[in-house]
């Protein structure tokens, strides 16, 4: 096949804007996985949720889905506080996460993905906004808004969360806890309390990233599934519990989906992130920026 | 009960069982057996690492998938019957399971679990491009037209291979359990640390059970394209083969080969029920409903009852010789 430099740009352009949307989709995992030491496996099926309120709303009022999810946040935020209190008594204070925890998680991501279908069917949905069908043009290289304003709002939320945690006390607390949990208790801190909220953000960001999904592209419960070792992906690749890490994890894994696509057929893309992961699992572990 | 007498036993009553069921005129009746029985042995499997180790597999549709799709293979390359594939798709996920375990086992439970999930999609995605065993349009696999020991359909036969590797499973899988071997396994499930330390061959056990758990699960698929005479991927990647897997060791009770079983009946049982609308008289049920329960379960008795029916039988059992 010859390459083309329009060709070539395009890929980058399209990997770049899809990286900053999956770093979005990662940042939960990052926190929840990298830091808080739960293996959050249906922080997909939150995405997905998140898709389908936004579309609802979206379908009944004409609201933008990204306006909507960030109104819904909150409500995302309560869900996670109460799905690590379960999580904390039924299997951390047991010290049974590792197996039954993992369960847990498949189980609830199993739940939605089904409920999801029974309400809603198999159809894939979709969202109508102003700027969905809008393409800027540089030269021969695109922009497509539907990928451009999900990844600018991306970056903003990203960004903002690796400022929560370097520059407030409670995002220091959630540093902490990373480090070393008796430390912190011994200090008067209730790492349990800080988990609760740090985990609550992360579900929250999963609510926010699927209204990015929904505006990227259609939406059907099944997909999610797809996502775990995206997230995951990105988490390890990035190194654990860095939200640096995270975001060039996200871009590196755009860009190799992206080429994928280009130059191998798109049926191929959903293996790259995978593919990745095992490749890193089984030959860096600790990932790009780990320790 | 030593291994022997068990196994003789076991397969005695597989037989026992395949033979006087093959009275019963419901035709219908061996499709949903061949079910059960199916999801026996995958729970079966799936405990052998999942319980005896303490290591979740995610990938069960994965090596189910692996077990199908080496049957359509050698059935595509030279006719081979069904034997043939029931044999080749154990090997064949069996190394499927020990290159996981190779490449991941060394690092903490998690990571294998998180891979597992991604080489099932790695496999669906590879095989959906792979037109030679179909692709995404699956492949048919035509089952032969006699059928051997004067069965009357083909479905009977398949119905009795599937009760006969269900007992094999048992078999293996209690074998383990009551060995040295699963007793190591046991001390890696309870704290690996400690079990290292005292001298357990921790990361070659742990590779030694996802082998044989994964050449299970590989088995349980082998007869799946000439029970249906027709395969595509996103039946043989179901995700319902990997939900199963788990609910049901964690619903009967993951401790003994018992659980398994006990749960894949009743799940099984109880999915074929809602598959066949069996109250559709009062209320209208799809078959989504069966999924559904399945995963509340999972979900209830993980967070309610950790040990299952199992620990609810042991804690019994335990009052009374009080």
């Amino acid at each position: 096949m010859e390459v083309s430099w329009a060709l070539l740009a395009n890929a980058v352009i399209a990997g770049l804007l899809l990286g900053g949307f999956y770093a979005a989709m990662s940042v939960g995992i990052s926190i929840s996985f990298g830091m808080l030491d739960v293996v959050n496996i249906a922080h997909p099926a939150f995405i997905i949720l998140g898709s389908y309120i936004a579309y609802i709303v979206n379908d009944r009022f004409g609201f933008d889905p990204i306006v909507v999810s960030v109104g819904v946040s909150p409500l995302f935020f309560l869900l996670g506080m109460v799905l690590y209190r379960i999580y904390y008594i039924c299997f951390e204070r047991r010290g049974q996460e590792s197996l039954r925890g993992l369960a847990f998680f498949f189980g609830i991501l199993f739940i939605t993905e089904v409920a999801l279908v029974l309400i809603f069917g198999v159809d894939y949905r979709m969202v109508n906004t102003r700027y969905g069908d809008v393409t800027w043009r540089a030269g021969p290289v695109d922009f497509p808004m539907r990928l451009v304003v999900p990844f600018l709002v991306s970056m903003v939320m990203v960004v903002g969360v690796q400022l929560f945690l370097t520059h407030t006390f409670f995002g220091r607390a959630v540093l902490a806890v990373a480090q070393d949990q008796l430390a912190l208790r011994l200090m008067g801190v209730n790492p349990v309390r800080v988990k609760e909220r740090a985990f609550a953000i992360s579900i929250a960001t999963a609510g926010v990233a699927g209204a990015f999904l929904i505006v990227i592209q259609p939406v059907q419960p099944a997909i999610g599934r797809e996502f775990i070792g995206l997230v995951f992906a990105v988490c390890v690749l990035g190194g654990m519990g860095s939200i640096l890490g995270t975001l060039l994890g996200a871009f590196v894994l755009g860009l190799a989906e992206s080429f994928t696509s280009t130059f191998f057929g798109p049926s191929w893309a959903p293996a790259v992130s995978f593919g990745l992961l095992l490749a890193t699992l089984a030959f860096r572990p600790s990932g790009l920026l780990g320790r | 009960m030593s291994n022997k007498v068990f196994a003789v036993v076991t397969l005695a009553v597989a037989l026992a069982l395949a033979a006087v069921t093959q009275l019963i005129p419901n035709e219908y009746f061996f499709s949903a057996a061949y079910t059960v029985l199916l999801f026996v042995i995958l729970a079966t499997a799936w405990n052998i690492l999942g319980g005896y180790t303490g290591y979740v597999n995610f990938g069960s549709a994965a090596f189910f998938a692996i077990g199908a799709y080496t049957t359509v293979f050698f059935y595509n390359a030279f006719k081979a019957p069904l034997a043939v594939g029931i044999v080749a798709g154990t090997l064949v996920a069996g190394l499927a399971g020990l290159g996981l375990g190779y490449l991941t086992l060394r690092l903490r439970g998690v990571f294998f679990a998180i891979a597992s999930l991604a080489l099932a999609v790695v496999l669906y995605i590879f095989i959906v491009n792979w037109d030679y065993v179909g692709g995404a349009r699956g492949a048919y696999v035509l089952q032969p037209r006699e059928v051997p020991f004067g069965l009357p359909r083909y479905i009977h036969l398949i119905y009795a291979v599937q009760l006969v590797m269900a007992a094999f499973a048992l078999v293996v899988s209690r074998a383990i359990e009551h060995s040295t071997l699963g007793r190591g396994l046991a001390a890696i499930r309870d704290d690996e640390l400690a079990a290292e330390c005292s001298g357990v061959p921790t990361l070659r056990l742990k590779i030694f059970s996802t082998m044989a758990s994964c050449a299970l699960m590989g088995m349980a698929g082998t007869t799946f394209p000439f029970y249906l005479s027709y395969i595509e991927p996103s039946s043989a990647f179901s995700l319902s083969y990997a939900v199963n897997s788990i609910a049901m060791p964690l619903i009967g009770g993951m401790m003994s080969w018992m659980g398994p079983l006990i749960g894949a009946v009743l799940l099984g049982t109880v999915q074929q029920l809602v598959q066949v609308n069996i109250l559709r008289s009062w209320v209208d049920i799809r078959p989504e409903w069966g999924l559904l329960i399945v995963g509340v379960l999972l979900v209830l008795f993980v967070t309610l009852a950790p040990n299952g029916i199992m620990g609810w039988v042991d804690a019994w059992r335990r009052r009374k010789t009080k």
